[in-house]
């Protein structure tokens, strides 16, 4: 069993993001980047699913700039065998990353893609979907567990009213939530080991896709700010503002 | 403009987040139609011709589309996409599963959480956990969007009168089925639709001192809610959650206790009309967003508000 998971490098989670003053974008220079929390835990699944001996090869794959080798060294740390870096500048909205997915998935057959339900940079959801829709498998999506079985994986996700388990006929595809798996840290000799470990780098041209965006971004702007209110010294005190002075109890 | 909105329902009501995104298919045009994949679902088909501004209601009943998988409705609504210039989901997990794999197979463009509708190609949406807003307009013939309930409100569920249409259903595509399913039981309103929500963090400590939230909870009406920090502690269900992954919620109250307030939780509460914060961390930063702040040990002043609002109720 071969397993392929998806990494994106994103502004780290801890970051307070700004719009750019001139409202094109965010302000991305001198900002911790890391590794999608969500992608994280992807890779975690599947080095588990090779500690368990149920893969024998995971490839990580991450699309974007150069530095995106950076992310891939990370999943190469954690436990994948190899990379793949799809090197472009340009702009990749989730569509263009589904066909550019879709082309790797081609040429790697992979019985397993893993991803995560999102990015935290752009909070789309939707790469693992389309992906998924373009290759003609199925999606677990949101998993909180992932059972293999033979020619199946079983898929427990998280839905709005609770969790709901659905069966896949492989080769499917998993979109990671929060309560899969906690990832583990990396070990120093583990970040020395993946330097050696092979990183292929391919262009959107070599895949045949056309990664022309389909949305056009006017303005990024940041919301009004919410005002800091007052301190109440009592639970009285609580209570009667909230019967007497926002009337919402 | 013709606009395509999918139901979200379970075979027996029409969900809540249906009316939202109704409202927001109005603001595109008059010419709404509502489709209804389920099977034996007449009842969610009667509900959505009642739903004010609805001109059409398509239904496709049928064994394969009970679950509403992914891998079987979006082909459906692939089919029946010819006739749309925009498709709308609620931005549910429902809704988030659906529409891409739609979306993909239209080779569309799909816009996540609009919030805001500037015209017939130019949406607004959050990024970066709501930090900054998009506006992002569609050079694609057909505009797929799932639509932030909090942001719309929701359309009048009777006064409409629909027709209501039977469609075919597309092939099953026999590569997923449901196995099963196990859904909070709670007689508290549903989390995204409630009026006050009570939420809880990681100073809650356990799960049983969620029972203190509970009291407060069921004594003004109000929903359950928690940070990540709670769920990911096994404290409550996944599905409590609110914030940037998970449910994103503006009641008229919310009260965040032992909440510290990051920003992926700000993220899914921010919009609440009243905010409330109870934590014993004066520097925390929900205070910041907070309208009411009351610096206390939450396990003092928890049973003390239950209290008070016995006393409230008493006096009438």
């Amino acid at each position: 069993m071969k397993i392929l998971v998806a990494v994106k490098r994103v502004v780290d989670y801890n970051v307070k993001v700004r719009a750019k003053a001139d409202g094109t974008g965010v302000e991305t220079a001198n900002v911790k980047m890391s590794m999608n929390p969500f992608d994280e835990i992807a890779v975690e699944e599947a080095v588990r699913m090779q500690e368990a001996g149920k893969a024998q090869e995971i490839v990580a794959i991450s699309l974007g700039v150069a530095a995106c080798q950076d992310t891939i060294r990370t999943a190469l740390a954690m436990g994948a065998d190899r990379g793949i870096l799809v090197e472009t500048d340009a702009e990749l909205q989730p569509l263009a990353v589904a066909k550019l997915l879709k082309a790797v998935v081609e040429k790697e057959n992979p019985d397993l893609v893993i991803l995560g339900k999102q990015a935290i940079d752009d909070d789309a959801n939707q790469t693992g979907q389309m992906l998924a829709a373009l290759l003609g498998w199925p999606q677990g999506t949101f998993a909180s567990k992932v059972e293999l079985g033979d020619g199946t994986v079983n898929v427990t996700r998280e839905i709005d009213g609770g969790l709901e388990t659905v069966a896949l006929k492989l080769p499917a595809l998993v979109t990671t939530d929060l309560r899969l798996n906690e990832p583990r840290f990396v070990k120093l000799p583990n970040i020395m080991k993946a330097k050696k470990k092979p990183l292929e780098v391919l262009k959107p041209a070599d895949l045949g896709v056309d990664v022309a965006p389909r949305l056009v971004t006017l303005k990024v702007q940041e919301p009004p700010k919410r005002q800091a209110g007052i301190k109440v010294g009592s639970v009285a005190e609580l209570v009667d503002k909230l019967r007497n002075e926002a009337h919402v109890i | 403009m013709s606009i395509l909105v999918i139901a979200e329902h379970d075979n027996a009501a029409l969900k809540a987040a249906t009316l939202n995104t109704v409202t927001a298919a109005a603001q595109l045009g008059e010419d709404i139609a509502i489709l209804v994949a389920g099977h034996n679902c007449g009842a969610v088909a009667e509900a959505a011709a009642q739903v004010a501004g609805v001109r059409k209601v398509l239904v496709a009943d049928a064994p394969h589309y009970a679950h509403q998988l992914a891998e079987n409705t979006a082909p459906l609504v692939v089919g029946l996409a010819g006739g749309y210039t925009h498709i709308l989901a609620p931005a549910t997990a429902a809704g988030k599963n659906l529409l891409p794999r739609v979306a993909a197979l239209l080779d569309v463009a799909q816009i996540t959480d609009v919030i805001q509708i500037d015209g017939a190609d130019t949406f607004v949406r959050p990024i970066y956990a709501g930090n900054v807003l998009a506006t992002v307009q569609s050079k694609d013939a057909v505009k797929a969007m799932t639509v932030r309930g909090t942001a719309f409100p929701a359309a009048a569920a009777s006064g409409g009168s629909a027709s209501i249409e039977a469609v075919a259903p597309a092939a099953d595509a026999g590569v997923s089925s449901f196995v099963g399913q196990q859904l909070t039981q709670s007689d508290r309103p549903e989390l995204t639709a409630a009026r006050i929500i009570v939420s809880g963090g990681r100073g809650m400590g356990n799960g049983d001192n969620f029972k203190l939230l509970e009291d407060v909870a069921d004594k003004l009406g109000a929903a359950v809610g928690a940070s990540r920090a709670a769920v990911d502690a096994g404290f409550v269900p996944n599905d409590y959650q609110v914030g940037q992954t998970g449910k994103v919620v503006a009641p008229e109250l919310y009260v965040a206790v032992g909440i510290s307030g990051a920003i992926q939780h700000l993220a899914g509460m921010k919009d609440s009309k009243v905010i409330v914060a109870i934590n014993k961390d004066e520097e925390a930063p929900i205070f910041q967003v907070a309208d009411y702040g009351l610096v206390a040990d939450l396990f003092a002043a928890v049973p003390e508000l239950s209290k008070e609002l016995d006393t409230l109720k008493a006096a009438g």
